[in-house]
């Protein structure tokens, strides 16, 4: 067995395929460098990202993969989960050596293994549509901060500009320090400089910055979050399992629940 | 100002929580003209602690009301608080909330102030106005006034995605029973009349003679009725939502357990607990003649009047039909797969592509995403054992029982059946 080290880029996943059909090793262990552990015995090649060889394995799955299947490929690759990527990586494999159409066999574990990463990652863009909660600034900017469990910013930003599209708004993923700023044009991706005066540590902005009908609209909301409770029906069990406790803090009618 | 907005807010929310729909799926609007909104799949912005999606702004426009149905807590007789928002607080509230995302859009509905045009005239000029001047696409579900006339009805139906009218009670003699003012009849004719309108309106589309027909409330029609306040029983509740959703072409039919509201000694008492169980075992009966291809009829009769408690409909009808069983996964229809106890729409339709790859075996179908522990009493794949005996039904149902941990079950499922 052979472990091949990456720099857990999507570019470097294809990079690594290529590696693989260019040398033909038996088995591949794909690790990502930052959760490598050299050891003694283990022969581990690092794989260089180059962009070229990338190009070159996207256009042979894009040969081999219906649309729905390159879908699937880059969804589970924003899962960033290294167990994942090494799946991708045996999925393509997969793709590369059968007919066109193999990403269909859901008898098979690696198609399986993408398919219920897929899941997971669109279930989680999903939440991310209905768990952003905008506060209004003075200066008219919609900000929403936000920890999503998967990397899926790039697939909500259309969905985002589609809807909103007549008011500035900024998400910001404090996780992974990058945000999404739109300007009624275009949405462009911004890093932690573009909302340096903002403390992401607290989730609610500071008085002086928020809109004068920022706390109005908010007491409401909570107020109307209530109401429309009924409490005889109460099901606790049921309201975790659609509201996890580690977004409550990024919902304002849980504000002060935990 | 902030206190009084507040005020209202709370009365007219609380009153508008009986209407169970929240649902905002079905609609098709685009923000094209870079207005604000647009709606599509449906996305539940939150859960109340009672697991209900929260997903509209759902209000009253005013609960004060010239009726006095029994079964509901807005009723001219109920010592409540009384209060009305004017056009402009609902346009505010609906674009304040939808512009940080806390809902899809708004549903409105009303008690009836003096009398049917003057309250659905009301309704018609804030969804307007959300519509024209705040150039809202976002997601509206608007309540049909029984009586209300056509020309309002289809001025409404131009600007909201959704409309509907709720039966109230499954049946004309349960609802006469409570609110003797009113009559199934009065719900079918504007059920009736927004149906053909839509229909109009599609046929227009197609002839394509107009370049560019409006929308006419693009995601349908639903009703709700209310369970346990009267005496139906479970067939008789969904014969008559399946006769409704056949008439009237519904989206959808709410079944709201009732949750004693008042001291009327014709229904439930203040304080008995609302018939959750039975409303589940309803709504998984709705999605299996929506979803599954079952006829009614199949699920209930005059020789089953009532869901079991215990088990949910797909397995009853599993084990009142056992000749159909064990399916074969890798040749039976589709159709057959989904009937299924054990395996919903998503997997049939992987066991369908995956068997095309080759016979599927049973440690496959285990990964697949499926209730295995319960399909594996009706199914046959590529490794299954080849048996002799016939199967019991009453051993798999208590098989599945033992291993089922359902928040229903109170008694212990190891005891010997007496019968």
């Amino acid at each position: 067995m052979i472990i091949f080290v990456f720099d857990g880029s999507f570019n470097g996943l294809l990079s690594a395929v290529f590696e693989f059909y260019e040398r033909k090793p038996k088995t591949v262990k794909l690790v990502w460098q930052k959760y490598h552990q050299p050891a003694l015995l283990d022969e581990s090649t690092l794989v260089y990202t180059d962009d070229t060889k990338a190009e070159r394995v996207w256009k042979g799955l894009e040969k081999k993969l219906s649309k729905q299947g390159l879908e699937m490929f880059y969804k589970a690759y924003l899962s960033e989960q290294p167990e994942v990527l090494q799946k991708l990586f045996d999925f393509a494999r997969y793709i590369f050596d059968n007919p066109k159409g193999a990403e269909h066999n859901f008898g098979n574990p690696y198609v399986l293994a993408i398919a219920n990463a897929t899941r997971k990652v669109d279930r989680e863009k999903h939440r991310m549509k209905a768990f952003i909660r905008f506060q209004k600034t003075a200066d008219n900017v919609y900000y929403a901060p936000i920890e999503p469990d998967f990397n899926v910013l790039p697939l909500i930003a259309t969905f985002f500009k589609e809807r909103y599209a007549d008011q500035h708004w900024v998400i910001y993923d404090i996780k992974r320090e990058y945000g999404l700023y739109y300007n009624l044009k275009t949405v462009t991706q911004i890093n932690y400089e573009f909302i340096a005066g903002i403390n992401t540590s607290k989730i609610k902005l500071p008085e002086e910055v928020i809109d004068e009908t920022e706390l109005l609209s908010s007491t409401l909301w909570k107020d109307y979050f209530k109401s429309t409770n009924i409490p005889e029906r109460k099901n606790t069990k049921l309201h975790l399992q659609h509201v996890p406790k580690r977004y409550w803090k990024y919902l304002n009618e849980k504000e002060g629940e935990n | 100002m902030f206190d009084r907005i507040r005020e209202k807010l709370s009365i007219l929310a609380d009153a508008a929580k009986y209407d169970v729909s929240c649902s905002s799926s079905g609609g098709n609007r685009k923000n094209t003209n870079k207005g604000i909104g647009n709606s599509s799949n449906g996305i539940c912005h939150t859960y109340t602690e009672d697991g209900r999606c929260v997903s509209l702004l759902k209000i009253l426009l005013t609960n004060h009301c010239i009726y006095d149905c029994a079964f509901c807590v807005s009723r001219k007789s109920n010592d409540v608080k009384r209060a009305a928002f004017t056009v402009q607080e609902v346009v505010e509230l609906t674009m304040n909330f939808y512009r940080r995302n806390y809902i899809e859009g708004l549903f409105l509905s009303s008690g009836i102030f003096k009398n049917a045009d003057f309250t659905m005239e009301r309704l018609v000029r804030i969804v307007k106005k959300l519509r024209t001047e705040e150039r809202f696409n976002g997601y509206i579900h608007l309540k049909t006034i029984p009586g209300a006339s056509e020309e309002l009805l289809k001025e409404a139906g131009l600007y909201a995605d959704r409309m509907s009218i709720n039966l109230e009670m499954p049946t004309e003699t349960g609802l006469k029973l409570l609110a003797p003012d009113k009559s199934h009849e009065d719900v079918k004719k504007p059920l009736g009349y927004i149906q053909n309108t839509i229909t109009q309106y599609k046929n227009e589309k197609k002839t394509g003679i107009i370049k560019s027909t409006p929308k006419f409330v693009p995601a349908g029609q639903s009703t709700q009725m209310v369970i346990g306040a009267t005496p139906e029983t479970d067939m008789e509740i969904m014969y008559s939502a399946a006769t409704y959703y056949k008439n009237f072409s519904l989206k959808r039919v709410y079944y709201s357990g009732y949750i004693p509201i008042s001291h009327d000694n014709r229904m439930p008492a203040i304080g008995s607990q609302p018939p959750l169980l039975r409303e589940n075992r309803l709504y998984q009966t709705d999605w299996l003649m929506r979803f599954y291809g079952y006829d009614v009829r199949e699920l209930l009769n005059p020789n089953n009047p009532h869901l079991d408690t215990d088990i949910d409909p797909k397995l009853s009808w599993a084990l009142r039909n056992m000749e159909h069983f064990p399916v074969d996964i890798n040749k039976a229809d589709y159709n057959l797969i989904l009937r299924i106890p054990g395996i919903g729409v998503t997997s049939a339709k992987k066991i369908v592509q995956a068997r095309k790859f080759g016979r599927l075996r049973s440690y496959q179908l285990q990964k697949l995403g499926i209730a295995y522990n319960r399909a594996k009493h009706f199914i046959k794949c590529a490794d299954s054992p080849y048996s002799l005996n016939e199967p019991d039904p009453l051993i798999i149902k208590n098989q599945i029982l033992a291993e089922s941990n359902s928040k229903y079950l109170k008694i212990a499922q190891n005891q010997l059946s007496l019968f």
